[in-house]
């Protein structure tokens, strides 16, 4: 058996009937590898898409020919060698794998490929997925495939218009700087009429949220018709920012069947006053897009809700992982994106929530294993889009949030604001007290990860709704192991 | 009524010592500090008046601690805030804003409403205190 070396080093086979010797363009079934879309020595050229899959391959199909069998099912390959590609400069146009790296301990392997710049389409997110991730996820040679990371080249990223206003601008537009936003969302999330809705909405608002939320699955159901949610929801906010001296605003789902009936729905919610409406990433991609560029011309935020993401983001041998859906969204131009809680009831090792939280804010980064991050990323000045942390957490826990979460996060208390014992705007209220004295803490340089639990005890002794807040949900905590790791933490983290 | 707006509102009022452990947090990331005042504090009223240019080079909390009372004996019963701001690339924005001094009344809003046509209804936020030209308010 001959070996060759890799770019790093690594001493792999080469496949079995892989003499290099053999015609290309022979007719008949060729190797991929030997297709040209394997190449140890290719170096990628800054223009260059980058993809880290992790792939396993099927017994007997050597890994570098699953990768490279990867490589051409993403980019120009079909299962048999076609005389048409010499019509082309397919050497621009293939996609080359050009690292393969074992996972140790496992049987999986991640495979590095590099696609040129001209094989998508400017400024869309359904081109450049419908090849990276388009058909090669059924291909039989392979027992899994997951994309686990894209670099996307400040070329390929300026073609896009990106988020609609960014953190910045958002903050601007609401007059809030220095602390979390905190948000809630409407609960029982089905069966409320308009009216007993827009109490909560209220309540949540006048008690110290800066947000309301439909939930995902709120549009347009017979107990309750957007068209009136919208208006009692309207009354419910102006009401509120009068009693506070403060902007207030309810994400306003205007998810619907149709494009037309969503852009209906978004007009009147501009129309009425809102500053934010909110679309489902069930609407798919291409309806984003049309949803950012409407937010943007119409000075709308655009909260987004990730929809439907676990069945194809949370297992570890399968699918997309969720930084790569964050890197699109932030293409596709979302103000606002569910992104985890770290210490909440859904799923998110520490590390990996911080990659996607960095991933979203961030202006450029480097590779950071530990957090899951196979490459660099120059967003090149695109605004950065606000991760919203949502789904079982209460104000108890804010020194975690803090210190896991940062600062620029939208922190979504549903249950932790209307379950409280004394009502929804207590409830709010607790929750705001408790971001505001853990940001004083932090900012008089006090170990607030530490002493937290103490910082809250003290305020709650002035504040009742503090106070009755921590009683209630002192021992909840949601200590799972996480699914999804990345490989470079070797011990699992449990959440808190 | 109380105004929520602001980094800190929901705390009891931040003491001089409280204010200027912030401001020295402001310092410390290499954030302008400033001060500004007004007579209306309508929420979407972002035009507060500078008190004074935003301190750029200050190393020394103490500096701006004298400004903020300055600020306080010139407007005792005007809304006064300090803000941090962050010029860096990518941010060039306001990092931190918290109210430090506030009227010893504070009226509020009035909701107004303007019902049109199919239910809409066009809301107004009317500030009580700006009924009186500015100057005369919070007396």
């Amino acid at each position: 058996m001959s070996v060759f070396v890799t770019k790093d080093g690594k001493k792999e086979a080469v496949p079995e009937n892989g003499s290099t010797k053999k015609n290309r363009w022979a007719a008949g079934v060729t190797p991929y590898a030997e297709m040209g879309y394997y190449n140890a020595d290719y170096v990628p050229k800054p223009t260059d898409i980058l993809c880290a899959f992790r792939l396993v391959p099927q017994e007997g199909v050597e890994p570098i020919e699953a990768s490279a069998a990867v490589a051409g099912e993403s980019s120009t390959a079909t299962w048999t060698v076609v005389w048409t590609d010499r019509l082309t400069a397919h050497e621009v146009y293939q996609a080359k794998c050009y690292k393969v790296e074992p996972v140790p301990g496992t049987n999986q392997f991640i495979a590095y490929i590099a696609y040129d710049l001209d094989l998508f389409e400017e400024g869309s997110i359904a081109n450049l997925t419908s090849s990276i991730i388009g058909n090669v996820f059924g291909f039989k040679a392979l027992k899994s495939l997951r994309l686990e990371d894209m670099r996307i080249p400040p070329h390929y990223a300026k073609t896009f218009q990106g988020p609609a206003n960014g953190i910045v601008t958002e903050r601007e537009m609401l007059n809030k700087y220095g602390r979390p936003l905190l948000g809630a969302t409407v609960k029982p999330k089905l069966g409320l009429s308009s009216r007993n809705y827009s109490r909560v909405v209220y309540e949540a608002l006048r008690g110290g949220l800066d947000f309301t939320k439909d939930d995902e699955n709120i549009n347009s159901q017979p107990f309750m018709r957007w068209r009136d949610r919208f208006l009692f929801c309207m009354e419910a906010v102006a009401r509120a920012m009068a009693s506070t001296g403060e902007v207030k605003g309810h994400y306003m789902n205007v998810t619907a069947a149709t494009m037309e009936d969503m852009y209906e729905r978004a007009e009147f919610a501009k129309d009425i006053g809102s500053v934010i409406v909110m679309i489902d990433l069930t609407v798919g991609y291409t309806a984003i897009q049309s949803m950012a560029k409407w937010a943007r011309k119409n000075s709308m935020i655009l909260h987004l809700h990730r929809a439907g993401h676990g069945t194809y983001t949370r297992q570890k041998t399968h699918g997309v992982n969720f930084r790569v859906i964050s890197k699109w969204m932030r293409l596709a131009g979302v103000d606002h994106i569910h992104a985890g809680t770290v210490v909440g009831k859904l799923e998110g090792d520490p590390n990996a929530i911080r990659g996607y939280y960095n991933t979203l804010r961030e202006g450029n980064l480097q590779p950071n294993l530990e957090e899951g991050l196979y490459f660099e990323q120059d967003w090149a000045s695109l605004p950065g889009t606000m991760p919203v942390a949502s789904g079982g957490i209460h104000a108890g826990q804010m020194h975690q949030l803090l210190h896991y979460l940062g600062e620029d996060v939208v922190l979504q208390f549903g249950g932790g604001t209307i379950g409280h014992p004394d009502g929804i705007a207590e409830g709010a209220a607790a929750n705001r007290i408790a971001v505001e004295v853990m940001i004083q803490a932090r900012n008089e340089g006090r170990d607030y990860m530490m002493e937290g639990p103490d910082i809250l005890a003290r305020a709650a002794r002035w504040s009742p709704s503090l106070s009755k807040a921590l009683e209630v949900w002192k021992d909840i905590t949601f200590n799972f192991e996480s699914t999804d790791i990345p490989d470079a933490v070797m011990t699992p983290t449990g959440n808190f | 009524m109380r105004i929520t707006a602001g980094t800190f509102s929901y705390l009891p009022d931040l003491t001089d010592d409280e204010i200027k452990a912030q401001i020295q947090y402001c310092i410390n990331n290499k954030w302008a500090v400033s001060i500004e005042y007004t007579d209306d504090p309508h929420p979407r009223n972002i035009l507060w008046e500078m008190f004074g240019m935003p301190m750029f080079d200050a190393i020394d909390p103490a500096a701006a601690m004298l400004e903020v009372a300055e600020c306080r004996r010139v407007f005792p019963n005007h809304y006064i805030r300090v803000n941090g701001y962050d010029r860096r690339r990518g941010h060039a924005t306001t990092m931190l804003s918290f109210i430090i001094n506030r009227p010893t009344y504070e009226p509020g809003f009035r909701l107004e409403r303007q019902e049109v046509a199919d239910r809409q209804i066009r809301y107004t936020i009317h500030s009580y205190a700006t009924e009186k030209p500015s100057g005369e308010r919070y007396q």
